[in-house]
């Protein structure tokens, strides 16, 4: 019977089944300070050990500070959990990258970079956002705490079956327009809720085109619609990627997992339970303007009048028929799992153009991983950025989350890279714009939200 | 686990919709690594406004919340803060999946029922009556209406036991995961090797 992409990575990793449910098995766990500690404590009160020690991998990214790594970490809770980290990671025997050791990053940066993230796999993570690894065509989905101790026990979890949406960009994206508007402009038309119960396939085009970068964007961005995991087919842009990264398969097994790879699609007459058909050359870039990442706007677009909208837009300080545009900031951050990786500087820097961050903007720039980092400043964008009046900071999640001493005060309004505008995500009281790298950079600039394709020559 | 199987008495209303995990528990507080007394950090940002409904001296068993709550972010803190707070049912139009996932693993009961049934409730709710849930009977009470509701067999049974999930996995499934582990190993051996 021909079956989706996502039934096939079901079907490969079912254990057991019973009551509609299976209990599949979990290829890969990642884990980071923050959702850990309460899954290690379960398993010592039950006496358990860790299954399969080498299936997992930790690192810390989300309360550790972006500057000064080379010192002891100043915040005494922050250094409390990271320390409490590598102790739980050294007691049950699972490798920990340190924050000092060149590998370090956010954790969905991390995982695929590496290559402990392949296709084909079941991949789970205490994150929402480990979305983002469906990119390569892996089943990745996030978890609570408690889950991450039944993984780390007994490499299982009980599961429900999705159902199945195909979300299809007909046609090529413009000049200017990324896969963040991609992400923004799927999730306004699904809303935040829409995918709940699914999980959605990306194909089309436009999809096929994108870098793994932008893959990986947009399903990152898969779990602001309500679903879990979003995945694209592997090909040959996936296999690029991959080929000799530190825990990718090499020689003969290389061969056989490419052959494998080659075989997880979609069958052409599968059948979805949803489709959606967006078309790609139509994008415009978006930002959004409320408090859930399904209000934005496609650039030229006001804020449309309805009623629902009185509360974000009274914490956002807007009103109906005001347009983004134009729209001035104060703070701009390039970083994050979702856009903190090697194409997203790059990208972020292309428009600089030998312009210089406006008066009263502070911009920061926070490299996904140390491996970004070390690629972006051997290719000098540290300069760039600099020298245009950027902070060039450590890798982590930064401003994403705010739970280190990145955070914005009361009031401040910031054009984001990042995946959430929700209230208080970058602060009590901060205002969170979310768009593209080019965007962020842009608006850093002018000192204001502009249209990048004003700006890129 | 606590095993849940009737809870009544009283019970807030939260009308909003899409409560984020992030509402619910803000990031700033994800630095602590307990698990007990998290009430205390529940709706921080919001608790400032003194018409917001959920005070941490709580003494109302269920909550009846808006469409999509507990959407974003992944954290347990939500639930463990929600349940710190003595609040065992929540009921909803809709819920965050992972939200939704994680009160059971923690001995609460997240409730989908339909909007005119959510706004009922919230009405007696508002008016200082009683609600009773019987797990059991898969009934929601409330005066002489009692609605039904849908939940999965497996996860009613858990919480009416009071199951710890992990320790049940293993006692009926170990030889099963080391059957599958040995088969993986033959088709994938890329999935095996040294370092994983
Ligand atoms: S960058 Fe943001 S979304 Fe990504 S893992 Fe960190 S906190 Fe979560």
């Amino acid at each position: 019977m021909a079956r989706t992409l996502y039934e096939k990575l079901w079907d490969a990793h079912v254990v057991a089944e019973a009551d509609g449910k299976a209990l599949l098995y979990i290829d890969r766990h990642l884990l980071h300070e923050v959702s850990t500690p309460q899954s290690f404590e379960a398993l010592r009160e039950d006496g358990l050990s860790v299954r399969r020690r080498a299936a997992q991998l930790a690192v810390a990214d989300h309360s550790v500070p972006t500057h000064d790594r080379d010192q002891p970490i100043a915040d005494r809770q922050a250094a409390a959990q990271v320390a409490l980290l590598e102790r739980n990671c050294a007691e049950f025997g699972i490798e920990y990258l340190t924050l000092t050791g060149g590998d370090q990053g956010i954790v969905h940066v991390i995982g695929p970079e590496q290559g402990f993230t392949l296709p084909g796999m079941t991949l789970v993570c205490g994150d929402s956002h480990t979305s983002t690894h469906g990119a390569f065509g892996a089943l990745a989905f996030g978890i609570g705490a408690s889950e991450c101790g039944t993984v780390m026990a007994t490499q299982t979890l009980w599961q429900a079956p999705a159902r199945t949406m195909r979300v299809t960009f007909d046609g090529k994206l413009a000049p200017g327009v990324t896969a963040k508007d991609m992400a923004l402009a799927f999730i306004r038309e699904t809303g935040a809720s829409g995918g709940t119960g699914f999980a959605v396939e990306y194909a089309g085009e436009a999809v096929r085109a994108l870098s793994m970068e932008g893959r990986m964007t947009l399903c990152n961005m898969t779990i602001e619609a309500g679903a879990r995991s979003g995945i694209v087919a592997p090909d040959k842009t996936t296999f690029a990627y991959l080929e000799g990264r530190p825990r990718a398969p090499r020689g003969a097994q290389w061969e056989a997992a490419i052959a494998y790879w080659r075989t997880l699609a979609s069958d052409p007459d599968a059948a979805f339970d949803h489709e959606v058909v967006i078309a790609a050359d139509g994008i415009a870039p978006h930002a959004t303007f409320g408090t859930s990442p399904d209000q934005s706007l496609p650039m030229g677009a006001v804020i449309p009048a309805d009623d629902r909208l009185a509360k974000p837009l009274r914490y956002m300080d807007l009103r109906a028929g005001d347009a983004l545009l134009g729209l001035p900031i104060d703070h701009a951050f390039i970083g994050s799992c979702t856009n903190g990786r090697i194409e997203d500087l790059r990208a972020a820097a292309a428009v600089i153009g030998g312009g210089h961050v406006a008066e009263g903007v502070r911009a920061l720039v926070v490299p996904g991983s140390m491996r970004v980092k070390a690629a972006a400043e051997a290719e000098g964008l540290d300069h760039l950025f600099t020298a245009a009046g950027f902070e060039w900071r450590e890798p982590g999640c930064s401003l994403c989350v705010a739970m280190n001493d990145d955070r914005l005060p009361p009031g401040a309004r910031c054009a984001s890279t990042s995946n959430r505008n929700f209230e208080g995500r970058q602060g009590v009281g901060a205002r969170t714009h979310l768009m593209s790298p080019a965007m962020v950079a842009a608006a850093a600039i002018a000192g204001r939200i502009v249209d990048v394709r004003q700006v890129a020559a | 686990m606590t095993p849940l199987t009737v809870v009544a008495g009283q019970a807030v209303s939260l009308p909003e919709a899409d409560v984020d995990t992030d509402i619910i528990y803000p990031a700033r507080f994800l630095l602590i690594t307990e698990k007990k007394g998290l009430g205390a950090y529940a709706f921080a940002d919001r608790r400032a406004d003194p018409s917001f409904p959920i005070g941490t001296d709580n003494d109302r068993p269920i909550l009846i919340a808006g469409p999509n709550f507990g959407c974003g972010s992944s954290r347990e803190q939500a639930p463990w803060a929600i349940g710190d707070l003595g609040i065992r049912v929540i009921v909803a139009e809709s819920f965050g999946e992972i939200f939704y996932g994680n009160c059971f693993r923690n001995g609460m009961l997240p409730i989908r029922l339909d909007a005119t049934d959510v706004a009922m409730l919230r009405g007696i709710a508002e008016a200082g009556g009683t609600i009773s849930v019987d797990l059991e009977a898969r009934t929601v009470t409330a005066g002489d209406v009692a609605i039904p509701f849908a939940i999965a067999e497996d996860r009613r049974e858990a919480l009416l036991k009071g199951w710890n999930d992990t320790l049940r996995i293993l006692a009926l499934h170990g030889d099963d995961i080391s059957r599958f582990e040995a088969a993986q190993q033959r088709a994938t051996p890329w999935l095996w090797t040294a370092r994983t």
